[in-house]
């Protein structure tokens, strides 16, 4: 394999920003953002560079690698911090620095008003750094590595504005939840090098053709609570809703675009575990199904634009794990839709950060409206990302989205009806949903409150979105001309046999799936724009609004199955501690004490008694060896 | 004559020594039935020697009658100093050490 020595510059430079931001200090405060916009900037350069490179040297000696150091070197398990760029971390590495560069560009703007900007900028860089660090690791270890740096950059950017406490919790929360995640993970390393002695990715994939099918399902459903976790795929998606307390472009960067996909790239850059466990390929068909309703249902419900959006967000997530549980068909399907939302829904996310700009931090879409005259710019580029989640032909969503549709019906028997009416469902629901966000913001009557004057966002922020918007145009049919993506991808996830057996024609997937969008779309004008929308959410609504409104009762669920039982065991735990442990401790120095002061009442301090004690002493001694001696 | 008498004699002065010892509150005559019970040992070092025809016994009892001296010197210093400050020679009012 080709070897490389600028590999680590990727991550390098936005790392470095972060140390020197992080370190200066106040200092910074003038140029921080600069720097830091400019290294996320030079990263992608990188990226550009790696890629042109990349796209010269003939397919099998794309992927490239390098060794940085020897990280560990114990007996026979030895492991190299070293870096691997092949066709799929590319796809990464430019998502990142580039939706990341966008994101620092708009924030500049975003954050001016916050006199802690630098340190925002600081964690941002520290983000990309470690989102590099986890797609470039070319084992499990090294992964893991940027796994937790992630977790620790998302936990930092969430509760970024922690002088609120309800921000403070629902960092402290994402951080919990993904640790349950990231334990999967450290499993899954553990199993990996306990059954297969490596836990590099190549080693990993030849030992896995040999390997025990027991092993491999068990590293294949704990990297997919892993996935879980990072994700926010059912059963551990409930912290995804409360990260939106982060600022607007941490939402766009971390919790739509990059790291919550972390979980669908673990999954196809471990294909080839999976496709050796069909158990745990299974699972996570089944995980990608139901979390693909759930968010879908829950965005149904939300008035929160920006809640709604990262419901949309975990719904689109579920139709990439779907895509990446179908095997080789679907794993360029699930990485093509990974790279279409993280341009429409970005964009999405920094147009719901215009308009809260322009709106004094509103979020609740139950007070706009009619805001079109007003942001024509974040309409426009809003609007390109909405056709292109909705799946329009020809924006970017209709392409990917439709992938996976038809490789999920063609999964085969009843579980590909199964999988591929609840895609389509899903469909359905998502047009229905996100045409609600987009009336409910843009087209329908005002419903502001007072002293409300919206205005579109400066030049800095709408650029971003125009770009992202362009991206969500065109993404799509780029990666589907003549099979470039499945192409491209082809080397690192393997060939799909073509001419199967298909269950349904791509042309009749595509009618489908474009009725079901017209049907909700339908259904939410009908409702939505043609009939007036109360500024207050209404309380006499159905059972089932109700429960979506509390993301179908995730929150009850988990403090009733884990959170109250856990705090049972914590107080039993202590209890034990302080009434047997403690208990123990504290009844030997009783009984010495005790012991003590009995035995002291024989110190008279008489000297006569101690003469005779001694006396009747020295008696019984010579009696004693006299009786002895006899 | 039967050098066993000494012993008994010596066991007898051993007997009224540690018997004053222990029944007698003057710290003074406590004092001096120590001597009585080192000098009734001192008896039986050097019977012994004589029994055993031997001189370890008479070099011991040298030994004895030395510390005795000494002890002796530093014993009726204390019980003066004693008497000094509690104006008592009783040994059972100097119990301060019990607490």
């Amino acid at each position: 394999m080709v070897t490389s020595t600028s590999l680590v510059y990727l991550i390098a430079l936005p790392l470095f920003g972060a140390a020197v931001l992080l370190l200066a200090g106040r200092r910074s405060d003038k140029w921080g953002h600069l720097l830091a916009t400019a290294l996320s900037a030079s990263s992608f350069g990188v990226g550009l560079y790696q890629l042109s490179q990349m796209l010269a040297r003939p397919t099998e000696e794309r992927a490239i690698t390098q060794k940085l150091f020897s990280w560990i070197n114990v007996g026979t398990f030895n492991v190299d911090a070293g870096l691997l760029l092949d066709q799929l971390s590319i796809c990464f590495v430019l998502l990142i620095t580039g939706v990341g560069t966008l994101i620092h560009i708009y924030s500049i703007s975003y954050m001016s008003h916050d006199e802690n900007r630098r340190r925002f900028f600081a964690y941002l860089n520290l983000f990309i750094a470690a989102m590099l660090l986890l797609v470039l690791g070319n084992s499990y270890l090294n992964l893991y590595v940027g796994w937790e740096g992630v977790g620790l950059a998302s936990y930092l950017l969430i509760g970024f504005w922690n002088q609120k406490p309800a921000y403070a919790t629902a960092s402290k929360k994402a951080f919990v939840m993904n640790r349950v995640g990231d334990m999967g993970l450290s499993f899954a390393i553990m199993i990996a090098f306990a059954t297969l002695g490596t836990v590099s990715f190549s080693g990993v994939e030849e030992a896995s053709h040999t390997a025990s099918k027991a092993a491999l399902t068990a590293i294949g459903i704990m990297l997919l609570v892993a996935a879980t976790g990072k994700s926010a795929q059912f059963p551990l998606q409930a912290w995804l809703g409360d990260a939106m307390a982060g600022p607007t472009p941490v939402s766009a960067l971390i919790h739509a675009a990059t790291m919550v996909t972390a979980g669908v790239y673990l999954i196809v850059r471990s294909n080839f575990i999976f496709d050796a466990a069909p158990t745990a390929q299974l699972l996570v068909v089944i995980v990608g199904a139901v979390t693909l309703m759930f968010g879908a249902l829950v965005g149904t419900a939300k008035d929160d634009i920006k809640k709604a959006l990262a419901a949309s967000t975990m719904s689109q997530i579920g139709y990439m794990v779907l895509g990446a549980g179908l095997g080789p068909a679907g794993y360029a399907f699930a990485i093509m839709h990974l790279l279409t939302h993280g341009f429409f829904k970005a964009g999405m996310f920094l147009g719901a950060g215009s308009v809260m700009h322009g709106m004094n931090d509103q979020v609740d879409m139950r007070r706009y409206g009619a805001l079109r005259k007003f942001m024509p710019i974040t309409f426009a580029t809003f609007g390109l990302g909405y056709l292109a989640i909705i799946g329009v032909p020809p924006f970017a969503g209709f392409y990917s989205k439709d992938a996976i549709i038809e490789t999920a019906f063609n999964a085969g028997g009843l579980k590909g009806i199964l999988l591929g009416s609840t895609a389509l469902l899903g469909a359905a629901i998502t047009a229905f949903y996100m045409t609600r966000v987009m009336v409910l913001t843009f087209t329908s009557k005002e419903r502001w409150e007072e002293n409300q004057h919206p205005h579109e966002s400066p030049l800095l922020m709408w650029l971003p979105m125009a770009i992202l918007a362009i991206g969500s145009v065109t993404t799509g049919f780029l990666f589907t001309r003549g099979h470039a993506l499945v192409n491209w991808l082809s080397p690192v996830v393997g060939e799909h046999a073509e001419g199967e057996k298909v269950l349904l024609q791509p042309m009749v997937v595509s009618g489908l799936a474009l009725l079901a969008v017209i049907i909700g779309v339908g259904i939410a004008i009908a409702k939505y724009q043609l009939s007036d929308v109360e500024s207050v959410a209404p309380q006499d609504v159905s059972i089932f609004t109700k429960i979506a409104r509390k993301d179908l009762m995730q929150d009850s669920f988990n403090e009733a199955v884990f959170m109250r039982p856990g705090q049972a065991l914590t107080t039993l735990l202590v209890q034990g501690d302080e009434k047997v442990i403690d208990g123990a401790v504290r009844g030997v120095a009783a009984t010495a004490l005790g012991a003590g002061s009995t035995f002291r009442r024989t110190q008279t301090g008489f000297a006569r008694s101690y003469a005779a004690l001694i006396l009747i002493g020295a008696i019984a001694l010579i009696a004693a060896i006299w009786v002895v001696t006899q | 004559m039967n050098p066993y008498n000494y012993l008994y004699v010596a066991g007898l002065l051993f007997t009224i020594g540690a018997v004053g010892v222990v029944v007698r509150r003057n710290a003074i005559v406590v004092f001096m039935c120590v001597e009585l019970m080192l000098n009734a040992a001192n008896l039986t070092l050097v019977t012994f020697a004589r029994i055993n025809g031997t001189l370890d016994g008479q070099v011991v009892a040298f030994f004895t009658m030395v510390v005795a001296a000494c002890e002796v010197v530093v014993g009726l210093a204390i019980i003066v100093t004693i008497y000094r400050t509690r104006r008592s020679a009783s040994i059972d009012d100097a119990s301060l050490l019990k607490r």
